[in-house]
C-alpha cells in the first residue's frame, strides 16, 4: 500500500487555504466534554525500527498448534491458487467499486458468488454479501419484521451461536424489537416443538433456525420451518456453507422452505485470523427480495446485445434511500468474497461435498475415541455435523491448559455461555486433521482428563 | 401539468377522491410519478389496516428512488388495487386511473382540509423554485 504523508508545510497550506489556523479547529463542532484526551493504556509511540523489533520478538512466541475448536470460526484447507488469484491487483480490494459497472470483472464474479450461494442455499437471490454471519443473521431479524409488519417479535433459540445472539440484541434491541429465547433440550441439544409453542404463545415474526446449532447438532428442519410457517411467522435459516454440500438446502425445507438463509461464509476460503475479516451471506426468495439489505448485481445486456452485468435494485439502498435504507451498516467484504468464489470454483460441488464429508467422519471417528475416556461423554444424543459437545471429569479451563501444553487446541469452553451444561467442551475436527492428529487428541485428552 | 379540478390533494402528492358509497380513493399524482420516473414496484397497505393521516403505509420505487407513500387522511384500508402489483406502470400511464387503496374516513373534515387543485398547482410552482 503507498504510503502519501502530508508534510507539515502540505497541512498549513491546505488549512490557509480554507482559513483555518489548524487541523483542530476542524472539529470545532465537537464539544469539548465528548473528546478524548488520549487513551488510558495506549502507550507513546515507537520508532518504525523499535516496532519492527518488537513484532519479531513477538512473532517468535506463536507456535503451531493442533486446532480442534471450531465454534463459529472453521479451519480447512485452503488450496494456494485462492489467495494467488484473490491478490491479483485487479481483485484487491474490499469493497465493490463506486462506479460499479465500470468493473465488469468484479461484478461478473460478484454474480457467480451470488449463483454459488443462491445454488448451496436452495433460494431464489441472495445478496453480494454482508459483513459477517453475526451481523447477517441481525439483518434477516430486521428484514422479517419489515415483512411481516405487525409482530415485532422474533424467536431465537439458546441453541444459536451466543455471540451472534449477542450482536443480534445489540442491533434490534433499540428498535423496539423483542428476542425470545427458546430453550433446547437437554437430551438431544434440539429445539422441541413443545419448547416453541410455550415461546410463541405471543405473535411474532420469525424463528431463527441453526443447521447445525452451535453444539454441532442437527435440527430438525423441516418440522420448525412447517411450524412457523403455521403460525404465519418466517423461517430465517442460519447455516454453515460447507454443511450445505450434503445437506437438505434451507429453500428445500419443510413444505414451503426458509424464508431467508444467513451464515458466516469464513469456512470457504477464508483463514481463521483473529476473528476477521469474514463477511456474511444472506439469501431469500425471490418474493421477498426488494426488503433483503445488501448489494445485488444482476445480470444484463448492452446496447450491443453483449452480456454485462449491473447492480440491479438499489433504490432502497443507502445512498439513494438514507435513513429510510434496507439497512446502513451492509458493508461489503468483496476481497473476502472474492476468495469464498475462487475457492468455491475451484473445489466445485464435488470438492466441497469431500470437505464436508471428511470433516463429517473425522469428527465421528474423533467421538468414537474420546468417549472411550473415562468419564468422557457425549453430551447430546442427536447427531452432529462437524463439532459436538462432550462433557469432562474435570475443569474444562484445567483440561484446556494442560492439552495446549502439548501441542493442542482441545476445543472451544461452553460453560461460559451454558453453565447449565457443567464441564463442557465443543470440539471441532474439520478435512485437516489426520488419523495421527485424532490419536494425539485422544491421548491428549486422556491424559489432562486424569490428571 | 395534470391536475383534475374534481379531486384533493395531499402536499405529499397524493390525491384523494370521495366515492358515492363514503369511502376515499387515493393515488399519487402524476407530479409525483413525473418525478420518480419509470415505475417499477408498488407496495400498498394491507387491508384492514387503520391509518392516521400523514402515516406512511406504501412504497413507490422507480429505478431511481424509492418514495414512501402517507395516508391523506386517517381511516380504515378497505381496498387495494392488486393490478400493480404486476403493472406498476399503470401509474406512469395513468396516475388518476392508477388508484393504489380506497379508505373507509374516519374524520370527513380530513378530507376537506386537503388541498384543492389551484392549491396544489402552487405548491408544485413553490416547491419547483
Amino acid at each position: 500500500m503507498p504510503f502519501i504523508p502530508h508534510t507539515e508545510e502540505d497541512i498549513r497550506a491546505m488549512c490557509a487555504a480554507i482559513g483555518v489556523a489548524d487541523v483542530e479547529q476542524l472539529f470545532d463542532e465537537i464539544p469539548q466534554t465528548l473528546k478524548s484526551d488520549g487513551l488510558a493504556g495506549i502507550p507513546a509511540g515507537m520508532s518504525e525500527m523499535q516496532v519492527t523489533r518488537l513484532m519479531h520478538e513477538r512473532a517468535r512466541l506463536d507456535r503451531t498448534l493442533l486446532n480442534f475448536i471450531g465454534a463459529g470460526a472453521y479451519e480447512h484447507h485452503i488450496p494456494a491458487a485462492v489467495w494467488q488469484v484473490a491478490t491479483r491487483g485487479e481483485f484487491y480490494s474490499a469493497y465493490t467499486p463506486y462506479q460499479a459497472e465500470a468493473s465488469q470483472g468484479t461484478l461478473q464474479l460478484l454474480y457467480e458468488y451470488q449463483s454459488m450461494l443462491a445454488s448451496l442455499t436452495g433460494l431464489d437471490v441472495t445478496n453480494a454479501s454482508l459483513y459477517d454471519g453475526a451481523t447477517a443473521l441481525a439483518e434477516a431479524v430486521l428484514m422479517a419484521v419489515r415483512l411481516h409488519k405487525s409482530a415485532r417479535r422474533v424467536l431465537i433459540p439458546a441453541g444459536v451461536n451466543p455471540a451472534y445472539r449477542r450482536v443480534v440484541a445489540s442491533i434490534v434491541s433499540n428498535q423496539r424489537i423483542e428476542l425470545i429465547e427458546v430453550p433446547y433440550s437437554a437430551a438431544d441439544g434440539r429445539v422441541t416443538i413443545e419448547a416453541l409453542e410455550s415461546a410463541g404463545q405471543l405473535d411474532f415474526a420469525a424463528l431463527v433456525v441453526a443447521q447445525p446449532n452451535f453444539f454441532g447438532v442437527l435440527e430438525t428442519v423441516n418440522a420448525l420451518t412447517d411450524w412457523a410457517h403455521s403460525r404465519g411467522a418466517l423461517t430465517i435459516a442460519c447455516v454453515n456453507p460447507t454443511a450445505l454440500a450434503l445437506l437438505k438446502s434451507p429453500g428445500e425445507w419443510g413444505g414451503h422452505g426458509a424464508d431467508i438463509a444467513v451464515g458466516e461464509g469464513q469456512p470457504l476460503g477464508v483463514p481463521l485470523a483473529n476473528g476477521g475479516p469474514y463477511f456474511g451471506f444472506m439469501a431469500c426468495k425471490q418474493a421477498l427480495v426488494r426488503q433483503m439489505p445488501g448489494r445485488i448485481v444482476g445480470a444484463t445486456v448492452d446496447v450491443d446485445g453483449k452480456r454485462g452485468y449491473t447492480l440491479t435494485l438499489q433504490a432502497r439502498e443507502q445512498h439513494i434511500r438514507r435513513s429510510k435504507a434496507t439497512s446502513n451498516i451492509c458493508t461489503n467484504q468483496g476481497l473476502a468474497v472474492t476468495a469464498a468464489t475462487i475457492y468455491l470454483a475451484m473445489l466445485g460441488a464435488q470438492g466441497l461435498k469431500n470437505v464436508a464429508a471428511q470433516s463429517h467422519a473425522n469428527t465421528l471417528a474423533l467421538l468414537q475415541r474420546v468417549t472411550r475416556i473415562r468419564g468422557v461423554r457425549q453430551a447430546f444424543s442427536a447427531p452432529v455435523f462437524h463439532e459436538a459437545v462432550i462433557r469432562l471429569p474435570r475443569p474444562v479451563a484445567k483440561v484446556l491448559a494442560d492439552m495446549r501444553s502439548r501441542g493442542i487446541l482441545g476445543g472451544h469452553d461452553v460453560s461460559r455461555d451454558y453453565p447449565e451444561l457443567g464441564a463442557a467442551l465443543l470440539v471441532c475436527a474439520t478435512e485437516t486433521k489426520t488419523e495421527s492428529d485424532l490419536d494425539a487428541y485422544a491421548a491428549a485428552l486422556a491424559t489432562a482428563a486424569k490428571a | 401539468m395534470s391536475i383534475p379540478a374534481n379531486l384533493k390533494y395531499s402536499d405529499s402528492h397524493e390525491w384523494a377522491r370521495r366515492e358515492s358509497d363514503g369511502t376515499v380513493t387515493v393515488g399519487i399524482t402524476h407530479h409525483a410519478q413525473d418525478l420518480l420516473g419509470d415505475l417499477v414496484f408498488v407496495e400498498t397497505p394491507a387491508l384492514g389496516r387503520k391509518l392516521n393521516k400523514g402515516e406512511e403505509c406504501g412504497v413507490v420505487e422507480s429505478v431511481k428512488a424509492a418514495s414512501d407513500i402517507y395516508a391523506p387522511i386517517s381511516g380504515e384500508v378497505v381496498a387495494v388495487n392488486g393490478d400493480l402489483e404486476s403493472a406498476p406502470e399503470k401509474i406512469n400511464e395513468s396516475a388518476y386511473d392508477a388508484w393504489m387503496f380506497r379508505l373507509k374516513p374516519s374524520n370527513a373534515a380530513e378530507l376537506e382540509a386537503l388541498l384543492d387543485a389551484a392549491a396544489y398547482q402552487k405548491l408544485i410552482e413553490a416547491e419547483a423554485h
